[in-house]
């Protein structure tokens, strides 16, 4: 088993509240992160596959074909976004770093797996050099 | 998002720290062969990374595995204000274990393990410099 990952970025705007406390938990638990005009970030994202290389080719995947599939299943939806406003997932789920990884994770999956080679294996997010989540799918 | 399961969340911090690695179990000559330049006398320094993953579920209130705020506090009390600009040598944990960052990962696994505010300490990662690190997981 070979694992290969390949990093990307986007940035995007976020903020943090839950709609069923009030506005003085909010502000207490989320801190600064609760400003409602948001702030955002330059995100790093790393997909990792897991795969035998291709007797033919060497490749666990082609890094072309996953380049493009991390383009149009999450960049083209997140990139200079703002992930609470513009985010269908978002509307609900706190885009926590934690859940942004999730939700990665739920938009990969499906085109990785139909492809019939590589599994995904992990879906790590940076929100800043300091803070990130990662995600191995339910476990 | 909240039923998806574990989930980890990851922090790294700095810490600048002196130590010599040095064992009495050694001769000053064996001591030389197996340290080289880290065997200096008086010691030398890195700024270290800590790299501290954390495992659990995401809660379905905050999205969040842990609290940064409340981790921060954690590793804070009990790894930055031990080790930070300190002489890792001098430190008790390490009068009876050369100060090597393998030990020095075990130590600081080991003292956050039973630290955090929520979530399992799933493993610790040091980097001594950009080209070594060092993780402990809970089994190791």
């Amino acid at each position: 088993m070979v694992f290969l990952t390949r990093r990307a970025t986007f940035s995007a705007s976020h903020y943090y509240w839950n709609d069923a406390w009030p506005a003085e938990k909010n502000q207490q638990v989320f801190g600064r992160c609760a400003n409602r005009n948001g702030h955002g970030h330059n995100y790093t994202l790393e997909v990792t596959v897991a795969g035998e290389p291709d007797p033919v080719t060497g490749f666990v995947v082609d890094l072309k074909w996953l380049k493009d599939v991390m383009e149009r299943e999450v960049l083209a939806a997140y990139d200079h976004k703002h992930l609470n406003l513009d985010v269908p997932e978002f509307e609900q789920a706190i885009p926590t770093t934690e859940n942004i990884a999730i939700a990665v994770w739920k938009r990969l999956e499906p085109a990785i797996s139909a492809a019939g080679g590589a599994r995904l294996s992990r879906v790590r997010v940076y929100e800043t050099p300091e803070i990130f989540a990662e995600y191995r799918g339910a476990q | 998002m909240s039923n998806a399961g574990k989930a980890y969340f990851g922090r790294r911090y700095m810490m600048s720290a002196s130590h010599r690695l040095h064992t009495p179990a050694l001769s000053a000559e064996e001591n030389r062969a197996a340290y080289g330049k880290c065997n200096n006398a008086n010691g030398h320094g890195h700024n270290y990374v800590v790299e501290v993953l954390v495992g659990g579920a995401v809660d379905a209130d905050t999205g969040m595995v842990v609290d940064l705020v409340e981790l921060d506090g954690a590793v804070q009390e009990r790894v930055l204000d031990r080790f930070d600009h300190a002489n890792l040598n001098h430190d008790p944990l390490f009068a009876d274990r050369v100060p090597t960052t393998e030990n020095l990962c075990r130590t600081v696994f080991a003292l956050l393990r039973d630290a955090l505010p929520a979530g399992e300490l799933d493993h610790v990662r040091i980097e001594e410099t950009e080209n070594n690190f060092f993780e402990c997981s809970a089994g190791g």
